[in-house]
Order: structure tokens, then C-alpha cells, then sequence
């Protein structure tokens, strides 16, 4: 019993980036409280752990994270798991790559896939769907997120750090 | 290059189609299904209606417990943001009140200062008696500057009573006979009368120079006396009522003279008046 409750909270701050992934997506995250400054706060989180510890977020959960922001945002439902997964098959790809990780190196292949998971998310919403979006809200929100990509990251490697015990770069 | 293609070929395929450690579905199967529930939707296929009711009914209810502490946290902001206007508001309100406050002391000085003028003009209240009488003599002596009226005591004219012609002050009555009186006219070397100099409400002596004009005296020379500047009896001593009109301020030599409104050498008719306070 008390080694089960040992157990507990260091596996829930390990849970913690899927928590997070949840609340964000429930919440719809992205403090656009100011004209035009918004950020994707779930690319950010996914792309950083798909990349540093894909074992801490399943695709299963990111998955169904997607399909709770479909709901919550009203995108035509699958849409945003594709967006994630896609930034899931980004970051392995980068990790299948990588012997010596940078985070410059991260941080500017982000922006590359960001950039395509929201020119797909454009093509498809504009063009497929007849969903309109707001070109210029969509491309200071990559702006945004690709700048405050180093900021979260820097965050998540020091939570990494103490709760994982494991450094990366 | 055909090994460097061969990497790219093998890092995409363990990225997407290579089940990863602990994950119990491949990417690239996940991607399908979702495509696959997009263009069911897209056709409103009924099971993906029944998957967006059902994850619905989930996820507003989840969707209004987790925004609590954002709620919470926006309401926090605004109350400090309203606090914060409230205190500008307050520090602003207050100023304005200090302001009204000042504003109605002065207001509070000017209706005393009123009531007591009124009460001061309640006070002197002149009842006044006039009679007209006509100028019989009107000799230009360089010596005395006066003149002789057909009226005397037997019209009831009495010594020091008001001599107005046209409401404007000529002089005082100084002698009185029977059918006839002198009146000593302002432009008599002896005649001293108090007066008041608008605007600015100086208090002078207004002194004859036995010509056709008059002198002040008595007052500072840094008083602000200028040209044109009003002379009114100022009624101190209780020679003559207050206020009534005499003559304009000229400045000749760095003297301050005075021209009476009326022509003493062309008095044909004058007024005789007494006044009495009506409080007295």
C-alpha cells in the first residue's frame, strides 16, 4: 500500500505532458485574449515530447486529444488528430535522424512543420471543406508558436529533467 | 546518394509505420483512420455523427470543469484590472471633490459677502427729496466758483443738500435765503469731496482747482488710476449719497484731473436733493 502510494505521484507528473495535452485542448489554450497573438500551444507540446520521449504521449491519446479540439474548436471531426499526428511523424522522423541533438536544430524543423501541418490545415479547411480561416490570423498563430517554441521547450527539458531523471541534449 | 536516400526511406518508415515503444497503434494507422473520419464527415456519415454527439456531450461538460481555473483566472484579472480603475477612479474623484469642495467654500464666501452687501444696501436706502430749481446767477469769479438758485428756505432747502444736473453732481447747497440759495459748485478751490475712483474702488478727495475741472488728492501715486477711470461720490463723511456720477479721469502734467460731466459755465437748471438713509 505504501509502495503503491509511492508510486502514484511520480507517475502522475509523468502523465503530466498528456494531462496537459488534455487540459490545453479542453481549454483551447492559446491566450488569444490580444489581437492577433495566439499560439498553438499542443503543437509545441507534441512535437517537443513526440521528439525528447515519444513514450510519454501514446498516438492513441493524441489521437483522441485531436478529435476533443475538432469538437471544441467545431473543425469537421479527424481533422486535428491529422494536424498532430502528423506533427507526431515529424518529430520521429527528426528523432530517427538525429545523433547529436540541437534545440536550434528542433526549434527550426518545427518551424518547417508547423509551416506544412498549417498549409495543409489551410488547403484542407479553404479548399476541401470551404471552411474559411483567417490567413493572417493563421500566420501570426504559426509565428507565435514557432517563437514561443524555445521559451516551453526550455520549460519542458527542466520538468524532463527532475522528473524523468534523463537529459537529452 | 543512394544510401542517403535509403536513410531518408528508413527514417520515414520507423517514423510513421513502426509501432514505437509503448504505443499500441502505428502513426501511419492513426493518420488513415483520421482521413478516414474527415471524409466521412464530410458526407455526414451517420457514425460519425453519433462519434461528434457523443464526444460532445464529454467534452463541454470536461471542457466547463477545466476552464474553471482559466475562468477563475481572467475573473481575477478583471477584478484586479476594475480594482485597479476604481482606485484611478477614486484618486480622480477625489480630486474633483477637493476642487468642488474649495469651489463651494469660495461660493459659501460669496453668497456671505452677498447677503451682507445686500444688508448693507438694505441699510443705506436713501429716501430723497428733489426739488428744481433754476440758476439766477452764474458769475465766473476766479475767486469762488458758485451759483445762485431761485429757491430758498421757504421751499424747504437746507444747507449741504445734493446739486445734481442731468443725475450728475455739480455741488452742495452753502447758503440759504429765504427765496434763494448758493450753491458752492465742485470746481471750487474749497470744495473737498469724497469720492470713489471705478474700476478699483479707490477712495480719493476730490478737490476743486477753480477752473473748470477738479483734482484728486490724497491717494497714492502707485494706486492704479487710469485715464478714463470713473469718479463717483463715495458717500463717506454722509456729504452725498454714494454712486452718483461726477466726472472721468484725464492725466495732464502727471496730474490727475477730472472732468465734470457737466459744464458748469452752461447750468440753466439744476435739482435739489436731499437723501436720507432709510435705516437711519
Amino acid at each position: 500500500m505504501v509502495l503503491a502510494k509511492n508510486k502514484f505521484y511520480p507517475n502522475l507528473l509523468k502523465l503530466a505532458p498528456i494531462i496537459l495535452l488534455y487540459i490545453a485542448v479542453l481549454n483551447d489554450f492559446d491566450f488569444n485574449y490580444i489581437k492577433y497573438f495566439s499560439f498553438n500551444f499542443p503543437f509545441i507540446l507534441i512535437y517537443y515530447w513526440s521528439l525528447k520521449k515519444s513514450e510519454s504521449l501514446g498516438y492513441g491519446y493524441i489521437f483522441i486529444a485531436g478529435l476533443i479540439n475538432d469538437v471544441v474548436v467545431g473543425f469537421p471531426i479527424g481533422f486535428t488528430s491529422i494536424n498532430y499526428l502528423l506533427i507526431c511523424g515529424f518529430a520521429g522522423y527528426l528523432r530517427n535522424i538525429t545523433l547529436r541533438p540541437r534545440m536550434v536544430q528542433d526549434w527550426l524543423f518545427f518551424l518547417l512543420t508547423i509551416s506544412f501541418v498549417n498549409s495543409i490545415n489551410f488547403i484542407v479547411l479553404n479548399m476541401l471543406l470551404a471552411v474559411k480561416i483567417d490567413y493572417l490570423n493563421l500566420f501570426y498563430n504559426t509565428f507565435f508558436t514557432f517563437a514561443l517554441y524555445l521559451v516551453f521547450a526550455n520549460l519542458f527539458k527542466i520538468y524532463q529533467t527532475a522528473v524523468f531523471k534523463e537529459i537529452n541534449d | 546518394m543512394e544510401t542517403s536516400r535509403d536513410d531518408f526511406v528508413i527514417a520515414i518508415r520507423s517514423a510513421f509505420l513502426k509501432k514505437g515503444n509503448k504505443q499500441r497503434f502505428s502513426l501511419t494507422f492513426l493518420l488513415f483512420f483520421s482521413v478516414l473520419l474527415v471524409v466521412l464527415g464530410k458526407y455526414n456519415f451517420f457514425a460519425v455523427n453519433y462519434l461528434r454527439v457523443a464526444i460532445n456531450e464529454i467534452v463541454y461538460r470536461s471542457s466547463f470543469i477545466i476552464s474553471v481555473p482559466e475562468k477563475y483566472a481572467e475573473q481575477s484579472y478583471n477584478s484586479i484590472k476594475d480594482h485597479i480603475e476604481l482606485y484611478r477612479e477614486y484618486s480622480s474623484l477625489k480630486e474633483k471633490l477637493n476642487k468642488i469642495e474649495s469651489e463651494k467654500y469660495n461660493s459659501d464666501f460669496l453668497i456671505a459677502e452677498n447677503k451682507r452687501l445686500k444688508k448693507t444696501l438694505e441699510n443705506v436706502n436713501y429716501l430723497s427729496e428733489e426739488q428744481h430749481a433754476k440758476v439766477l446767477i452764474d458769475k465766473g469769479s476766479p475767486f469762488l466758483r458758485s451759483i445762485i438758485v431761485n429757491k430758498g428756505s421757504n421751499n424747504n432747502i437746507t444747507k449741504g443738500m445734493t446739486v445734481l444736473s442731468n443725475n450728475y453732481l455739480v455741488g452742495k447747497v452753502v447758503e440759504v435765503n429765504f427765496t434763494t440759495s448758493r450753491v458752492l459748485l465742485l470746481s471750487d478751490l474749497n470744495s473737498k469731496t469724497p469720492v470713489s475712483i471705478e474700476p478699483g474702488n479707490i477712495q480719493a478727495i476730490l478737490s476743486g482747482t477753480g477752473e473748470n475741472d477738479g483734482i484728486i488728492q490724497y491717494t497714492s501715486e502707485n494706486l492704479p488710476i487710469k485715464s478714463g477711470s470713473i469718479v463717483y461720490t463715495s458717500g463717506t463723511g454722509g456729504l452725498f449719497k454714494e454712486g452718483i456720477p461726477v466726472g472721468k479721469i484725464v492725466e495732464l502734467d502727471n496730474k490727475k484731473k477730472v472732468n465734470f460731466f457737466s459744464d458748469f459755465s452752461q447750468l440753466r437748471f439744476i435739482k435739489l436733493s436731499t437723501y436720507e438713509k432709510k435705516g437711519d
